[in-house]
């Protein structure tokens, strides 16, 4: 038991549960003060509050399968912009280009599989073909912020900002007035939904199974996708050269470049994955047939982008970790989104509550050296 | 062309007086990526007084310039006080900035909208609803108007805000402070080699505090600025990715004021050409949407940045936590 206590990994996941429940903590602190000072809401929603928030799709009660079903299907962007910030990070790059990553994947998805008329081509493969385009578009709009910081040294952040706003804009400016818009249905807002094209993932039952009576929700097997890729990753990060070269370069630029490794290549290489995850995630999600995408994307930058930040930090970076923590942070985010039929509150407090999380997690390396230290002190 | 350059105005000064919040931050050694989450609990917080204090101080309805400048003190001090939640984190638990930043960028519009939801059932929150008998909305907006002066004079005094003047003042007041006085001077210290700064007997800590907080109240002024001005008196817990622009120029100014003045001028005018393009006769007739000349301000900042790159001069102790027994 003390040796199991003593492994780092176990000290960062005990790190990583001492954050989650300082966040709960503090949103629960939040609710109970504006109960106790606020004369229209008991003290007792708090506590309800609290507790609808912790069950996630299960405060629903009998559309929880149905809320749970969606929720599973929610979860495959946030774990693939959550893996992209990771691997990021993995070589000392913040990758807070995940937004403009994600719509430039969305879009190239969006029109691929709906430019290529399913009666010529079999949808399976134009599936497959606007994967790989999602994948590649995010590839190479992540690539650019890599040059940046390779060729000039310029700080990965800010042209990563600039890139999100002009991803924001040139789908935006590529969908509008275009065939793609949703005339048919007069959702002039939105793009034409893929399964007009008869593409659509497969769902093998899922969404049956998944189901709030005969309404079925959007769960597909693009989750498993999600967890493949994971695991994949994981793979290439800790158990190939590639990846240690990586994470040699996160650690220590020059050192790695001292090694006789190509640094320059290294961090382009990184943030081209990293810009092919956001990606592939926008593109599952544009492609399970059923979602309508709003095309002026030019005002606000999608959630699921900056989410992934917070889902990479709650894992501490490790790619299999992603997965638990993207299905926590969909989890309670579910049940907020049930808190206002049932409370005065609202659906902000698990934004809140996440926003702590990552918040503490910041406290992460403190926590695990305190830890370390009343190791030490034990020994002796 | 007058208008254009009022225009350019509005959007220039709550950039310039952020953009100095990040340098007053980053000169003392705290990378304040969480300008952007500072300007939204600023700017809500100042809409919420402004809110209190014209339904419960009828002192304040009669002079609404004062309660202008009420509230920008109000958002002020809220910024420097959400700046606590960074300096603690980066100061005294040595956490990384970047993360204490970020979870400032997520908590800022999570708590604004939450309490904004809660207590109105809305999105967002609009200082003053009322339109007056001139159908034009007076309550939040406070336009100084003085269409009789000649031209030039029009620029800085029609249609003019008085956050105008403040924060130019303020601006100058803290370069000068920043560079010609001795706590300037060991401030910067402590962001360039922090260990030299302790041994001649400066309070390193101190001074990221000091910093920092000046950073967050400035950047809370700043969001106050902007919702007050340019979003039309409305707080919706965000501020269109000023913050982060803000970070931007401040890094295109490379960290000294003359350069931000310069950047924020620069992006100011092509920010506002976005929003006037319409109205200029050669513009609106190119075959060009909406969304280019959204584009152009970040493609300049790029390619500015870019042709810069080298010669870009960042404080050399920022983001790295200060260890007292570190050589």
């Amino acid at each position: 038991m003390k040796e199991f206590l003593k492994k780092d990994g176990t000290r960062s996941l005990i790190a990583s549960i001492l954050c989650i429940l300082g966040g709960i903590f503090v949103g629960f602190v939040v609710l109970l003060l504006l109960a106790i000072f606020t004369k229209d809401i008991p003290i007792g929603q708090a506590f309800q509050g609290l507790g609808i928030v912790l069950s996630g799709p299960f405060s629903s009660g009998r559309n929880a399968m149905f809320q749970l079903g969606n929720m599973l299907f929610n979860t495959t962007p946030l774990i693939f912009t959550g893996l992209s910030v990771a691997i990021a990070f993995k070589t000392g790059l913040f990758n807070i280009g995940a937004p403009g990553q994600y719509l430039m994947g969305a879009m190239a998805a969006l029109i691929v599989s709906l430019s290529i008329p399913s009666s010529v081509v079999p949808p399976a493969i134009i599936w497959i073909l606007a994967l790989l385009a999602g994948a590649l578009a995010g590839a190479l709009w992540g690539a650019i912020p890599g040059m940046f910081k390779a060729f000039l040294n310029l700080n990965e952040v800010i042209v990563c900002i600039m890139s999100n706003w002009i991803a924001a804009n040139v789908v935006s400016w590529v969908f509008a007035d275009s065939k793609f818009i949703n005339y048919a249905e007069t959702k002039v807002n939105f793009i034409v939904k893929t399964e007009t094209n008869n593409i659509a993932t497969p769902t093998l039952g899922l969404d049956s199974l998944f189901s709030g009576g005969s309404v079925k929700s959007y769960v597909d097997i693009s989750i498993f996708i999600a967890i493949f890729v994971a695991i994949v990753m994981y793979i290439i990060m800790n158990k190939t050269t590639f990846g240690y070269e990586l994470q040699a370069c996160g650690f220590n630029k020059n050192a790695s470049k001292y090694a006789g490794m190509n640094e320059k290549r290294n961090i382009i290489l990184s943030m081209a994955i990293a810009g092919a995850l956001a990606a592939s995630g926008a593109a599952l999600w544009a492609l399970n047939g059923h979602q309508d995408f709003k095309w002026e994307t030019y005002l606000t930058l999608p959630a699921d982008g900056f989410n992934g930040i917070s889902a990479a930090l709650l894992a501490s970076n490790n790619p299999i970790g992603v997965i638990f923590s993207a299905l926590f942070l969909k989890f309670i985010n579910v049940g907020g989104s049930n808190l206002a039929a049932n409370t005065a509150f609202n659906e902000y407090v698990s934004q809140l509550i996440i926003a702590m999380i990552v918040y503490f997690s910041g406290f992460a390396r403190y926590i695990i050296s305190v830890m370390k230290i009343k190791g030490v002190e034990k020994v002796r | 062309m007058v208008f254009i350059l009022q225009k350019t105005l509005i959007f220039t000064i709550p950039l310039l007086i952020v953009a100095l919040a990040g340098v007053f931050a980053e000169r003392s050694g705290i990378i304040n990526i969480a300008l952007d989450g500072i300007m939204i609990f600023g700017a809500f917080f100042g809409a919420v007084m402004a809110l209190f204090l014209r339904t419960n101080v009828p002192f304040f309805v009669s002079h609404p310039q004062l309660l202008f400048l009420t509230c920008m003190l109000f958002a002020a001090l809220a910024g420097a006080a959400f700046s606590y939640l960074l300096s603690i984190s980066a100061i005294k638990f040595n956490a990384n900035q970047t993360i204490g930043g970020t979870a400032l960028n997520l908590l800022a519009p999570a708590l604004s909208l939450f309490l904004i939801k809660v207590f109105t059932s809305k999105d967002q929150l609009e200082m003053g609803t009322a339109v007056d008998l001139a159908g034009e909305r007076r309550d939040f907006s406070y336009v100084i108007s003085n269409g009789n002066l000649p031209g030039f004079l029009r620029v800085f005094f029609d249609k003019a805000y008085i956050s105008t003047f403040v924060c130019i003042g303020l601006f100058i007041v803290l370069s000068i402070f920043l560079y010609k006085t001795k706590t300037g001077l060991r401030l910067r210290a402590c962001g360039e080699n922090p260990q030299a700064a302790d041994s001649v007997g400066i309070n390193v800590y101190k001074m990221r505090y000091l910093g920092t907080t000046i950073s967050g109240a400035l950047a809370g002024l700043g969001g106050y600025t902007y919702i007050a001005t340019v979003a039309n008196g409305t707080a919706s817990g965000a501020v269109a990715g000023m913050g982060f622009l803000a970070l931007a120029i401040m890094i295109f100014g490379n960290w000294n004021p003359l350069g931000i003045a310069l950047g924020a001028l620069m992006f100011g005018f092509l920010k506002c050409l976005s929003v006037v393009y319409i109205q200029v006769e050669f513009l609106a007739k190119l075959p060009l949407p909406m969304y280019f000349y959204n584009i152009i301000p970040y493609l300049a900042v790029l390619i500015v940045l870019a042709f810069s790159a080298g010669k870009s001069r960042a404080p050399k102790a920022e983001g790295i936590p200060y260890d007292k027994g570190q050589r």
